[in-house]
């Protein structure tokens, strides 16, 4: 039970458009059977103070987060927080959320590690749909809660952990937090709160593209050509390439992950989720500070 | 009630807040703090477009200002921050309902840790709960300098 494909142009220069929906296509569907809406934001109340109708709140905090070891939920809870939602593992499950959509990315790749099929991102996420005067409702949906199945977690394609980047060094990888924090004079990201790490500064050879040069100024995605000539032209990073993300806790580099694999087709890209708030915080592991070259 | 509930060190209206989180469930607690984002006073016009004499709490998520005033002797506490921010806009909430009208002494006393008190670390996560602690220590830090000679 499968949705249709959004045929809009500007979603099908991309490598995947299957990932990508617009706020127009959203409207035009909503409601059908066979359709989730996710709202996936920073701002843990932002969801309560009015969403889009129907739509449903996944928290990556509370929902996504195994609460006591560092790691995401399992399988069990997993299949809990989507069956919850009205979620089955046919479901066309379109994701949206606020702060250019980096935390609805997240959470698409928290999805994404445990294989459910059919995920899209709504271009533009949340700010869009607000800008273009569409309706937000703070109306609770009436969700009849399914079975999701219990699947495993497979985490060896897209995700990376400490070892895999200390062997990985020398290969291509994309820091993509502030360039203040890539340097190594800033420990968190400008405005935001420290969040604990000892030392400053970035993994040998990665290259700074912060996060936010593949957003537009609306919140969508930058055309594929703009985003070519930052990663490819600019960075020199080739689509053969083996890449590891990373940031701070793994939820820019969400969305950094998305358009290297699913806008410009790269098939081997794994986000480093430990990110900085590991990597920082550990003992004698390389770090380069300054800027990039 | 949770044990960390303390309310005999905490002004009236404060205490009231805590009792009233502490009541219901985590899920309630953000319906709670949803309504005082909804209730918080708007700046009053003379601070329009003078964000740049209050003070930004760089420790919140999102950006917030807040300015505080003591006249006869009673403080008055103003924030600007913006719709999409409703959770910062709650913990200003809180920190309006709970402070604005007392005296700079009855501030001073507040508990550093009182914005713990709320049960909100498991509804909020406990680092969102940074940015209320430090919009409490600015408020008292700008009540101390303006009651010293």
């Amino acid at each position: 039970m499968t949705l249709p494909l959004d045929a809009d142009p500007k979603l099908a220069q991309y490598a995947h458009p299957q990932r990508l929906v617009t706020t127009q296509w959203l409207a035009d569907h909503l409601g059908e059977p066979g359709l989730v809406v996710v709202e996936s934001d920073e701002d843990v109340l932002l969801y309560d103070s009015g969403h889009i109708p129907g739509a449903v709140k996944v928290d990556w905090h509370a929902d996504l987060n195994d609460p006591v070891a560092r790691d995401y939920v399992d399988g069990q809870r997993f299949a809990q927080v989507m069956g919850e939602r009205g979620i089955t593992r046919d479901t066309t499950i379109v994701v949206y959320g606020d702060k250019s959509n980096w935390w609805a990315a997240y959470a698409l790749w928290v999805f994404s590690l445990f294989g459910h099929d059919d995920v899209r991102l709504l271009d533009g996420g949340r700010a869009k749909w607000v800008a273009e005067g569409r309706e937000l409702t703070r109306e609770a949906p009436s969700v009849q809660p399914v079975e999701y199945p219990v699947v495993q977690r497979h985490d060896a394609e897209i995700r990376a952990f400490k070892d895999d980047v200390l062997v990985h060094i020398g290969k291509p990888m994309v820091d993509v937090r502030s360039p203040g924090e890539y340097s190594g004079e800033l420990l968190h990201m400008p405005d935001y709160p420290q969040e604990g790490a000892m030392r400053g500064g970035h993994i040998p050879g990665a290259r700074s593209v912060p996060w936010s040069r593949a957003a537009a100024e609306d919140a969508t995605f930058k055309p594929r050509a703009e985003l070519e000539a930052i990663y490819l032209q600019e960075k020199g990073l080739s689509p053969q390439d083996d890449v590891i993300a990373y940031c701070r806790i793994g939820e820019r580099s969400s969305h950094t992950w998305f358009v290297l694999t699913h806008l410009l087709g790269f098939p081997t890209v794994r986000n480093y989720d430990g990110s900085w708030t590991e990597w920082g915080n550990s003992v004698r592991v390389p770090i380069e500070t300054g800027p990039d070259s | 009630m949770s044990p960390e509930a303390v309310l005999d060190d905490l002004p009236p209206a404060l205490a009231e807040l805590v009792e009233d989180f502490n009541a219901v469930s985590a899920k309630e607690r953000l319906q709670l703090l949803l309504e005082l984002s909804d209730e918080l006073p708007a700046l009053p016009e003379r601070f329009a477009g003078g964000l740049a004499d209050m003070e930004q709490v760089h420790e919140c998520q999102s950006p917030l200002f807040l300015a505080v005033e003591v006249s006869e002797g009673v403080v008055h506490v103003f924030f600007d921050a913006p719709p999409e921010s409703p959770t910062t806009r709650g913990f200003a909430g809180i920190l309006h309902t709970g402070l604005d009208g007392l005296s700079p002494s009855e501030v001073l006393a507040v508990p550093d840790d009182a914005p713990y008190r709320f049960g909100l670390g498991e509804a909020v996560s406990p680092l969102r709960l940074r940015g209320m602690l430090a919009m409490l220590a600015r408020i008292k830090r700008q009540v101390r300098e303006r009651v010293s000679p």
